[in-house]
């Protein structure tokens, strides 16, 4: 795709999904509606981890642990401001600090691929833990109480700035959720393209030869980290509003999903992981009331198939098929510029060419 | 006096069932660089099989030291041929590939053996020690364990099997230059880290509820034992449980057992930061 | 458009909790054009809740089938939608939302754990939607929108604590409590009264809902050689503590009591050897022997097999809901939230297999028949039963007739 093409695209994609903003609420019922912004809220989780991973090459197997920190962070904060403001700047303030202690705690002592995946998911198994265990009457934040495994299901929902007597309706979440969504979008396709998101992607094609060249790795790392942990903050608020917030928030689960969505939308780009997160949870969600099949089942069998059979995921497959039926012949790279033909490091250590089965490519961990 | 021999106890047993839970996962990770995330399934599976063998009338300690390894093996065997061959050497692929296929096994075994607590009673009985009283399972458990290491350590160390294992793992390239069949090695490698896990859960399956989401707390502690441990199959798994076990357990006493998982986890990420290789990264690096 | 500006309006005002009368004519609207009435359940049909989830659902669906069979309420036959909250708080409060949002039912009868309840109790008194909680909790929930018709502490507790120390002839007592609002408030109610009493607490240890490792707290347990155990333990994995106590073998040696024993049939999980012996305090038992239990659990084992799990206080208080609610509907003529709450408030009593339940006005909750029961051979043998025991935990803190308007939980002060 040429540069003006894929503006174009960007263009007509960005009126499409503004179009879709405004009319959703008048077609859709109430209880739809918060449903799709829950959505939202989870596919703003996928475009961090996105970040992140497909473009940082820092598998986070913790990626709740923002998540979670920023809908915590907001309902404390909130139930004692009484007033949303502060608490959703905050809210986003709290988990990227988090991200950048554990990044210079993990980057500085140069862990990296399997080892951070541990530490990232240790992480978030401690804050579930610890969570858990906040029942007790001692254990509360000014006025907000923590609750333990109840979680604080009286999270006052936002309201408009400085003015409490306003609190926004499910609608207005909605609308709030939706532009961020879009405008986090855009934001991240626009940090790409400075040159500190090209050394990013340099740094995961080959971080040995990033570092030759003079930059520091560890400060990217670092920055990256940090960007992506403030936006599974933002993630956290409006899930917050939707549902409220627990400890599930730190489980397993939302850290498991969000690298689901990742792998199945295409790994190394952005709006990938944001259909991935939708389509996978309408997925579930459908077949969930249906009590046909369990939906362990089909996410599993999902993301099995994706690893065998698409390990490149849904959008860069459908945008090579697209790119061949138009240009039968010539060999394209599948994403605009910034994006790189070659998947991630941290993915694939070495191109498989030897017949499968035969042995392992690589023996010694995070080698590459 | 008798508090603090049953306390040692305690954390010997904690240590035991540490490297019970871990050793299945080692073996796999140590030998074919494969991250299995199903390993907390295939100890769930191993808990059915022996609900279900003794449910038909099978003695418990042969479904436990018997039909559940082999069962559990065997679907290693299986899993090994159809999802993991293809993938070897793309390590975060097969631990993504193992996520889903955890996923699919707490989803098929909700749906065939439905969401509900099953278990069978601990046999045995209690034992004194002075003031105290214990389970005699516990310990039988310990002994158990150091059964199955010290089998593991000699099979690898003396048997002609063990040798092929060992070069494989060290050099397949040459290993299969000298007529090994390397591949047949990955599918046996892979169904005896299985059977090592259904042993485990066979194991665990008197003490706890048998679900089949019981997997989900075992795979995370499994994972960073043998992560924490490094690259050495046995050294490394023993010398992450004597660490984290103890600590976890003494943490308990003097505290609650939230704040001992959380000093688990968090020496174990202090750990990772100093030795970002292990513990057998750094030290016992010729070891098993 | 113009509905969804009105719909607009309303939520914002229900937001604001200033929704009352305004809301009505928006949703109701449907409700009356229906020629059935919509009522939802919201249990734990699977994960570690199931145990207590499964009897609730059952009963329910035959207490609603029974009343259809009847010729319906008011005439119009009652759809029940049973949704399965997996033992996962977040569909507890997805589903109430869609209960009350997108099927509009007339009331909704959910809720395990005090958690799922605060989870829930929120959304359906910002949707205006009638709330029946009946299982036994910590006491304390004061809302004009929702029924608790499960015991409370100042009933059974209180009963069961002297029992069981002039029984078992001991002061000290250990408590092991699962680790969330149940079992916070639960272990301080178990403190007060000891003390009353003229008990002592030894320690109380807390435990999350997924441990399964009671090893370390055995020997724990040991070193402080309490006289008696009290177990507030909850849910599947606490399971492994009864087996793991008559492993070590100190089940001979420590006698136990518990607020929770046997309400998810762990007497019919763990074996006699594990069971026998513990004494529990419910207002019901499958083991009661009056004529309207034993008529009750025969129409529910044709219904759903004589292997059916044995009922519990939380089915049978599930029965005692729905027929409370269903007199109510009747009295008011009508399925109009505040019409039967009024109705309800009107000192309205069902007598059933539990017993009599009769609707404290002030509290909005139950005045029940208690009784002690002891584990014996995966069954409970009765020990002793007291007659309409007072919800007086909740009433010392919460009033409705002066304060309609109150809505939260008051976490007791418990003077210990």
């Amino acid at each position: 795709m040429t540069r003006r093409a894929s503006m174009a695209a960007s263009l007509v994609g960005f009126g499409v999904s503004v179009a879709a903003i405004f009319l959703l609420p008048s077609v859709l019922e109430l209880f739809t509606l918060i449903n799709a912004t829950i959505y939202v809220s989870m596919a703003i989780l996928a475009l961090s981890l996105a970040l992140i991973w497909g473009y940082g090459g820092i598998l986070c197997f913790g990626q709740a642990a923002f998540f979670g920190l920023g809908g915590y962070t907001y309902a404390v904060a909130a139930i004692n401001f009484g007033d949303s403001t502060w608490a959703v700047v905050l809210a986003m303030v709290v988990p990227a600090l988090f991200a950048a202690l554990l990044g210079y705690f993990m980057f500085w002592g140069r862990i990296g691929d399997v080892y951070l995946g541990v530490i990232t998911l240790t992480m978030t198994l401690i804050f579930f833990k610890l969570f858990n265990a906040t029942a007790g009457d001692a254990y509360k934040i000014g006025k907000a109480a923590l609750g333990g495994f109840n979680g604080i299901p009286s999270t006052p929902p936002l309201n408009l700035p400085w003015d409490v007597g306003s609190p926004l309706a499910p609608e207005d979440i909605w609308y709030i959720a939706a532009s961020l969504l879009v405008l986090l979008y855009f934001g991240s396709r626009w940090l790409l393209r400075t040159s500190f998101g090209r050394v990013v992607v340099s740094i995961r094609e080959n971080e040995r030869r990033s570092e030759l060249l003079g930059y520091d790795v560890r400060r990217y790392k670092l920055g990256i980290f940090t960007i992506g942990g403030a936006m599974a903050g933002i993630s956290g608020i409006l899930f917050a509003n939707c549902v409220f917030v627990s400890p599930t928030m730190f489980s397993l689960f939302y850290s498991a999903q969000v690298i689901i969505w990742v792998t199945v939308g295409g790994i190394g780009t952005l709006l990938g992981p944001i259909i991935g997160a939708i389509a996978l949870q309408m997925i579930v969600a459908k077949l969930g009331t249906l009590e046909v099949i369990d939906p362990n089942v089909v996410l599993g069998s999902i993301l099995l198939l994706f690893v065998l059979l698409v390990p490149k995921g849904l959008l860069p497959l459908m945008q090579s098929g697209f790119d061949r039926l138009r240009r039968p012949k010539a060999p394209v790279p599948v994403e605009p510029a910034i994006r790189p033909t070659a998947t991630p490091a941290a993915r694939r250590p070495e191109p498989v060419s030897a017949p499968v089965g035969s042995a392992p490519a690589t023996n010694t961990l995070g080698g590459s | 006096m008798d508090l603090a021999v049953v306390v040692l106890l305690q954390v010997i047993a904690a240590v035991a069932s540490l490297v019970l839970i871990s050793i299945g996962l080692a073996v796999i990770f140590g030998m074919m660089r494969v991250i299995n995330l199903a390993h907390g399934e295939f100890i769930m599976l191993g808990a059915y099989a022996v609900i279900y063998a003794t449910r038909w009338g099978v003695n418990l300690w042969v479904a436990m030291l018997v039909v559940a390894p082999i069962v559990v093996g065997l679907i290693g065997v299986v899993v090994e041929r159809t999802v993991i061959r293809f993938l070897y050497g793309r390590m975060i692929d097969t631990m993504l590939a193992t996520w889903g296929l955890s996923l699919l096994l707490i989803g098929a075994a909700t749906m065939i053996f439905g969401n509900v607590t099953a278990g069978v009673s601990a046999p045995l009985g209690g034992v004194t020690i002075g003031e105290y009283q214990t389970s005699l399972y516990e310990l039988v458990i310990v002994a158990i364990v150091t059964a199955v290491v010290l089998a593991l350590m000699a099979v690898l160390r003396f048997t002609q099997a063990g040798l092929i294992a060992r070069a494989t793992m060290q050099n397949p390239a040459m290993a299969a230059s000298l007529g090994i069949d390397t591949s047949k090695v990955y599918a046996v490698t892979f169904g005896a880290g299985a059977a090592l896990s259904g042993l485990a859960g066979a194991l665990i399956s008197p003490l706890s509820g048998v679900v089949p989401t019981m997997g989900v707390a075992y795979v995370a502690k499994a994972f960073i034992t043998v992560i924490s441990g490094g690259a050495a199959i046995i050294t490394g798994t023993l010398s992450a449980s004597t660490l984290l076990g103890s600590l976890n357990t003494l943490a308990t006493f003097v505290a609650t057992p939230v704040i001992g998982e959380v000093t688990l986890l968090f020496a174990a990420i202090v750990l990772l930061r100093i030795l970002p290789q292990g513990i057998t990264g750094k030290f016992f690096r010729r070891a098993l | 458009m113009s509905s969804m500006l009105e719909r607009r309006k309303v939520l914002k005002a229900a937001v604001a909790g200033a929704a009352t009368a305004a809301t009505g004519p928006w949703f109701i609207k449907d409700l009356y054009a229906a020629d059935e009435i919509k009522i939802a359940g919201i249990h734990d049909a699977s994960g570690g809740l199931d145990l207590l989830g499964r009897p609730m659902i059952d009963v329910l669906t035959m207490a609603v089938e029974e009343a259809n069979a009847a010729g319906g309420l008011l005439g119009k036959q009652i759809k029940l939608i049973n949704y399965d909250a997996q033992s996962n708080i977040q569909y507890y409060t997805q589903y109430a939302t869609q209960a009350a949002t997108k099927d509009k039912v007339a009331v909704v009868h959910a809720g395990i754990t005090s958690a799922s309840r605060e989870a829930i109790r929120p959304v359906l008194k910002r949707f205006n939607t009638l709330y029946f909680y009946n299982t036994l909790y910590e006491g304390g929930v004061c809302d004009r929108n929702c029924f608790c018709t499960g015991s409370t502490p100042a009933q059974t507790v209180e009963k069961l604590i002297p029992y069981a120390m002039k029984k078992f002839n001991g002061k000290k007592i250990y408590v092991l409590a699962a680790d969330y609002n149940y079992g916070q408030i639960t272990s301080k109610w178990v403190k007060k009264y000891t003390q009353d009493d003229g008990g002592s607490i030894v320690a109380i240890d807390f435990f999350p809902l997924d441990v399964t490792d009671f090893g370390p707290t055995i020997k724990k347990i040991q070193a402080a050689k309490p006289d008696i155990i009290m177990s507030v333990l909850v849910g599947g994995s606490h399971i492994s503590f009864y087996r793991q106590w008559a492993a070590s073998g100190m089940k001979k040696q420590i006698p136990m009591a518990s607020t929770t024993f046997g309400l998810g049939n762990e007497h019919v999980v763990v074996s006699p050897e594990e069971g026998n012996g513990i004494l529990a305090s419910y207002a019901y038992f499958h083991e009661v022997a009056s004529p309207a239990n034993t008529e009750f659990i025969k129409r529910y084992q044709k219904r759903f097999g004589d292997k059916a799990a044995p009922l519990t206080e939380v089915a049978a208080m599930t029965w005692h809901g729905f027929q409370l609610w269903a007199q109510g509907v009747k009295k008011a003529g009508t399925v109009d939230r505040m019409k039967v709450i009024e109705a309800l408030e009107g000192g309205m009593s069902y007598e059933g297999p539990a017993g009599k339940s009769t609707i404290d006005s002030a509290t909005h909750h139950d005045i029940l028949d208690v009784y002690i029961g002891e584990a014996e051979n995966k069954k409970f043998k009765l020990l002793q039963s007291f007659s309409q025991q007072k919800p007086a935990d909740t009433a010392a803190v919460c009033d409705l007739k002066k304060n309609p308007n109150d809505n939260q939980q008051y976490i007791i002060d418990v003077k210990v």
